[in-house]
């Protein structure tokens, strides 16, 4: 039913819709007037059965009906043989109200509430529907109230997803049908059904939806199931954990505020000031339920008994992939430079659940060394500008300590990849006879990133990113209305390519001399609109980001270790763009001058009210209190920075960056030692 | 030749047009004719509707078939060709009957179940036929109010036979398409395209302002083989686009025995028929569809049609001469065999009258002129069809009862030059007994013994043909599977064109083609010829009242 024009109205319609405006208006005044003195005589009820016959969309008339079957349920007692004929006029009037607007919600909704109650045959609900069906056979009210017939009457889901089949074979271009056919398979496949086994099932529903997309690639009810089935075929159900900081048998030098000034030094060194150092936990899927009752830590290290794990995500929710907890250590307690074994088990006791309601089950453990320094007592460097144009040194690209800062994934022992793999490679070897159209290279390039995902063989790893890089490109250029989607999808492959071996990732990474040797990540000049493959990133301390098309810094928040960030020529629009950076509290220096901050002003759409002070009580913010009408201007900068450790902030070049602002800033972080490159107050 | 029973004399005697034959042709005439108000006297010599569209009983058929087929001697030797009239302004031309039909062999190999069932057959002579649903043949009928009086059925399938004996699936809609399983993938793919291409085709006529592909110019007036080519179509879906939805007969690629090369325009023309007839009817399965009762259901519609109109219908009522007026050679009207003479001003004839050569000489120019186009003339297109009927048990697909078969030229053997159609027609359409089938067959051929050679080739393709007992131990095997033949007809049928000639024209015969489409455009086109009228059926177009009923799987075309 898509795609009909609307007709202009002739006079003479317009006249008889008046018309029938009046008397609709008549009856439900009149119908009111019952409602609302509760009167549920025959010809009061009488009267809403026409008002529902002409307007079905008139739902204080279905709910007015619910009460007075309640009412009249309610006098004539549990008879079975009086009950049913009140319940079947309900249906009855049901079917009439569909019959003239099928799509009304109202309508479906009462005879759902009807055959719950228990009296009414079902037989007949089937053959109501598919009656509906034939008149569109998309109709997803229909659908929707087949569900609940289909469980109702226990029909076989088996049943079920023959219907689909001949509904698809119907008409394939049925977005429902395909809906339906994978919400049964779901069901069908958890519960290891006769016969539903994944390795045999996936394949052959692989070799039905082809027929759809071969035959017409321009359908999209095909694409969909596509998609469903790779998410099947791609992602395990148990989730796993992908990797961690410390990494297993690392080493770390931990000290405390201040920097060590040593020789480069093949381990990693981490500062702090509170004492502590992040234990990252990332999962391949968001998870619930990190807890010291799941995740055993065994260390010398004190005062770690209870430990505090934090959700790392940008939403409030209590699901995450990412996971830290802060372990202390006390560098100044002299315990000489002892190092401490730590070790990490996950998965012992049941309790981290998946979002989707499956356990972490494969236990899991890992240890690190860490050695904990003496802290120097030159606190110069903490002063000294960072820059970002010299005082790097390549990487020694043959030196072994590289591959201890790589995690490698969890491995899947209980994971049958065999099968995924044999169908990922076919469904590679099928779309690449369709690469001349635009879902072709898509579904190509996503099936390809799919198979780098489970290749674990390093030979063969990373013999696809070129070709995705290409065909990311090409879609770029043939389909410019998606042009945003391809280039995301492009900086995602470009950077798993760049972290797919310790050789191609060595290429960006340095050393910053001038600060303690930090591991610096140089990704500039890159043109990324898109930040990935952060779970390999963990170890990062200066992160070089400049010169790309970045719109946020979505993604970073994992970076824990992070403290230097070079934003800089971007395309960051605003300070919110920014939040997820509250979450990494080692962050010293930021760099995002020249982007577009103040350029536009801040889409508030996606909130509720105009900024998120307005309904707020902040009044006793201390900033606030003395400056309101500068944090109610500069509310989303004030947000980010309030919650930042910021030594050094670079804004310059940015439509915002003014005398005003730049007090403002101030304010609001007082720490401040560089400000666009100047000490502020000189 | 008929035993006639003696009849009244018909009242009146004098008619606008008088029509000879009750073929689809001749029908179609009369009702246009009867509708706009004119007199209208429809004859038939034999004691049922439909002429050489006629369905009969198997009997019938046979009787029908030997009286209508080339006699081994010459006709009795007639009283003198020219007589004077009752009128004496008059004289009377003898006519003489012209056979369609040659090497009718007719073979029976159950008796007894047939004999039990013998009418309950309704067996086509114009087999096999179907109509699209976008067929002019429809829009006539909707036109016409004659759609009141005949119901259709859906063909449930067509596919597409070789010698190997499997039979293919047409993929001819994106559900059939999805559905295929002997298309790859990248075959569906690319007939998809193609559909689309000659679907947004067809749109840009109606809508000028998309921006849709176009086929240039230069590709319509190219060879549509050579286009399907270009469309990088590979040979197995080329063949099925030309034999089985375009429904072609000529091999498109042998230049040397093509008699008719299709241009691209045509052959998009071709499949628009197809393509909308897929859609036409919402109870319709497919672009296919079959009258219950068989094809003579259609032209009796059409009489059926006239008859309320006011037309006069005599069966059983051949007529024996012209009469012409003696001065100015001009028609005036006809002799009855009841000997009645009966005056009209115009005339439409059956195909199978004709004037006798010796008639001729002892007549005037003008006379001869009035009666050019009743003159046989010698053939110079030797082309003819070759048609087959085969009754069977069983059924040549199972769990399908109505179905159509191409072989596409060569398919079977490689001097096959021309398509062959096979129909499968069963109970559904009521045209035999419930555990039965009704098979046509038909194939262009320039002599007899082509035609009936790839008609036997086909049959034996489908049929497990009754073996002498001792010789049925040899292919037992390959056979076990095939449905029996009961009975079997086998005949060759001229095609004879229709022609205006003034006040005399002359139908044409049923032509080889699956549809009714240029039928019935050479009927609407003879009969503006002869009436000099804009439209037919014009005062019809009254509101038809919608009647839906729910008949199972019955297909009832309306306007919509």
């Amino acid at each position: 039913m898509h795609g009909r024009p609307r007709k202009a109205s002739k006079p003479e319609d317009e006249a008889a819709s008046a018309a029938k405006a009046v008397k609709l208006r008549s009856l439900q005044s009149q119908f009111m007037t019952y409602h609302h003195e509760k009167i549920y005589t025959k010809e009061a009820i009488e009267l809403s059965t026409k008002l529902l016959e002409i307007n079905p969309e008139a739902y204080t008339a279905w709910n007015y009906r619910k009460l007075a079957v309640e009412d009249s349920l309610s006098r004539i007692g549990p008879d079975p043989n009086l009950v049913k004929p009140i319940l079947d006029e309900e249906l009855r009037v049901v079917e009439n109200a569909l019959k003239q607007n099928f799509k009304s919600y109202g309508a479906w909704h009462h005879r759902k509430w009807v055959l719950s109650k228990g009296h009414s045959s079902t037989g007949n609900e089937l053959k109501l529907l598919d009656k509906f069906q034939k008149l569109d056979s998309r109709n997803f009210h229909a659908w929707n109230y087949r569900r609940f017939v289909v469980e109702l009457t226990n029909r076989s889901e088996q049943d079920e997803l023959q219907y689909t089949d001949d509904m698809i074979n119907n008409n394939f271009s049925n977005y429902s049908a395909w809906h339906n056919r994978s919400v049964l398979l779901s069901s069908l496949l958890a519960n290891r059904a006769d016969g539903f086994m994944p390795e045999k099932r996936i394949p052959d529903e692989f070799e039905i939806v082809h027929q759809a997309i071969f035959t017409d690639p321009d359908d999209q009810s095909g694409w969909f199931y596509h998609l469903w089935l790779l998410d099947q075929t791609v992602n395990v159900e148990s989730p796993l954990l992908t990797s961690s900081w410390p990494s297993h048998g690392s080493s770390v030098i931990l000290s405390g505020a201040g920097c060590l000034n040593g020789p480069p030094s093949n381990v990693t060194t981490f500062c702090s000031e509170t004492g502590s150092f992040p234990l990252i936990l990332y999962f391949d899927q968001a998870v619930g339920g990190v807890s010291p009752l799941t995740v055993t830590i065994d260390s010398e290290l004190k005062g770690n008994e209870n430990l505090v794990w934090e959700p790392i995500s940008n939403k409030s929710s209590q699901v995450s992939c990412v996971w830290v907890a802060r372990l202390k250590y006390f560098s100044s307690q002299p315990c000489g430079s002892k190092d401490h074994k730590v070790k990490v088990r996950l998965g012992n006791s049941p309790g981290i659940v998946s979002s989707r309601g499956y356990n972490f089950s494969a236990p899991y453990e890992f240890v690190f060394t860490v050695h904990v320094q003496d802290t120097a007592e030159d606190s110069h460097s903490q002063e000294s500008i960072v820059s970002w144009t010299d005082g790097f040194e390549l990487w020694d690209a043959q030196s072994k300590d590289l591959n201890s800062l790589f995690t490698l994934d969890q491995l899947n022992n209980g994971i049958d990849l065999k099968w995924r793999q044999a169908a990922i490679d076919s469904e590679i070897e099928c779309f690449r006879l369709l690469a001349d159209s635009k879902i072709g290279k898509l579904t190509l390039a996503r099936l390809l990133m799919a198979s780098e995902a489970m290749t674990l063989d390093a030979a063969v790893k990373g013999v696809y990113y070129e070709e995705i890089l290409q065909l990311y490109n090409d879609l770029m250029a043939l389909d410019s209305s998606h042009h945003q989607y391809y280039k995301n999808e492009h900086s995602v492959a470009f950077l798993h390519k760049v972290t797919s071996s310790s050789e191609s990732l060595s290429r960006h990474l340095f050393r910053y001399r001038d600060m303690n040797n930090l591991v610096c990540l140089r990704l500039n000049k890159l043109s990324l609109s898109r930040i990935a493959s952060v779970e390999k990133l963990l170890f990062v301390q200066m992160l070089d980001l400049s010169h790309n098309e970045l719109h946020s810094t979505e993604g970073l928040e994992a970076m824990q270790l992070l403290s230097c960030l070079n934003l800089s020529h971007n395309r960051i629009r605003s300070f919110s763009a920014l939040d997820s950076l509250r979450h990494v509290k080692q962050l010293k220096v930021l760099d995002v001058s020249h982007n577009h901050i103040g350029k536009h002003s801040v889409d508030t759409t996606r909130y509720l009210c105009s900024s998120p002070l307005s309904n707020s009580d902040w009044s006793q913010d201390g900033v606030r209190g003395q400056n309101p009408g500068l944090v109610t201007k500069y509310w989303d900068a004030y947000f980010v920075l309030r919650d930042l450790n910021l030594k050094q902030l670079d804004i310059a070049g940015n439509e915002i960056a003014d005398d005003e602002f730049s007090s403002f800033v101030l304010q609001v972080v007082p720490k401040l030692v560089w400000l666009n490159g100047q000490k502020p107050g000189n | 030749m008929i035993d006639l029973p003696p009849y009244p004399p018909l009242d009146p005697s004098n008619y606008y047009l008088i029509v000879v034959g009750t073929g689809v042709s001749e029908s179609v005439s009369a009702a246009a004719a009867s509708s706009s108000g004119s007199s209208v006297l429809h004859l038939d010599p034999n004691p049922f509707y439909g002429s050489h569209f006629a369905s009969l009983s198997l009997p019938d058929l046979t009787s029908f078939l030997h009286s209508n087929s080339v006699s081994p001697h010459p006709p009795p030797p007639s009283s003198p060709p020219i007589l004077p009239s009752n009128s004496h302004e008059l004289i009377s031309v003898d006519l003489v009957h012209r056979s369609l039909y040659s090497s009718v062999e007719i073979s029976s190999f159950d008796s007894e179940i047939l004999e039990e069932h013998s009418r309950r057959f309704n067996v086509d002579l114009c087999g096999p036929r179907v109509v699209f649903c976008a067929d002019e043949s429809i829009n006539l009928m909707l036109k016409s109010g004659a759609n009141n009086y005949v119901e259709f059925k859906s063909i449930d399938a067509s596919f597409v036979g070789d010698s190997s004996g499997e039979l293919r699936n047409v993929p001819d809609s994106r559900a059939a398409i999805f559905k295929s399983k002997s298309l790859t993938l990248l075959e569906k793919n690319l007939l998809m395209k193609f559909f689309k291409l000659v679907q947004s085709q067809l749109a840009e006529s109606d809508d000028t302002t998309t921006t849709t592909v176009k086929i240039s110019e230069e590709d319509m007036e190219s060879p549509f083989v050579d286009f399907l080519a270009k469309m990088r179509l590979p040979p197995n879906i080329k063949s099925i686009i030309l034999y089985a939805i375009a429904m072609l007969d000529y091999d498109q690629d042998n230049m040397e025995t093509c008699r008719h090369l299709l241009k691209t325009k045509e052959g998009i023309d071709r499949l628009a028929l197809y393509i909308k007839s897929m859609g036409r009817f919402s109870n319709a399965l497919g672009a296919l569809i079959y009258p219950i009762y068989g094809q003579g259901e259609l032209p009796q519609a059409f009489c059926r049609r006239a008859a309320v109109k006011g037309c006069i219908y005599v069966l059983r009522m051949p007529i024996t001469a012209l009469l012409l007026d003696k001065e100015t050679g001009d028609y005036k009207g006809v002799r009855l065999a009841s000997g009645q003479e009966i005056f009209s001003q115009k005339l439409i004839l059956d195909p199978c009258i004709n004037v006798g050569l010796e008639s001729l000489s002892s007549l005037t120019d003008q006379q001869n002129e009035t009666l050019r186009v009743l003159v046989p003339k010698a053939m110079i297109n030797k082309e003819k069809i070759a048609r087959g009927i085969c009754v069977i048990r069983g059924s040549v697909k199972s769990d399908i009862s109505n179905a159509l078969i191409v072989y596409p030229p060569k398919s079977l053997f490689p001097e096959q030059l021309t398509a062959i159609r096979v129909l499968q027609l069963g109970s559904g359409v009521a045209v035999c007994p419930a555990d039965m089938h009704v098979l046509y067959f038909s194939i262009l051929c320039e002599n007899d013994d082509q035609g009936i050679k790839a008609l036997l080739s086909a049959m034996s393709n489908l049929i497990r043909l009754p073996v002498p007992e001792s010789d049925s131990s040899v292919e037992n095997d390959t056979c076990e599977a095939k449905p029996l033949l009961l009975w079997r007809a086998l005949y060759v049928q001229e095609l004879v064109k229709g022609e205006f000639g003034g006040t005399i024209s002359s139908m044409p015969s049923a032509d080889g083609s699956l549809n009714y489409k240029e039928t019935v455009e050479s009927a609407v086109k003879l009969y503006e010829q002869i009436m000099g009228s804009e439209e037919l059926f014009k005062e019809e177009e009254t509101s038809l009242e919608n009647t839906t009923e729910e008949n199972e799987g019955g297909v009832e075309i309306e306007e919509n």
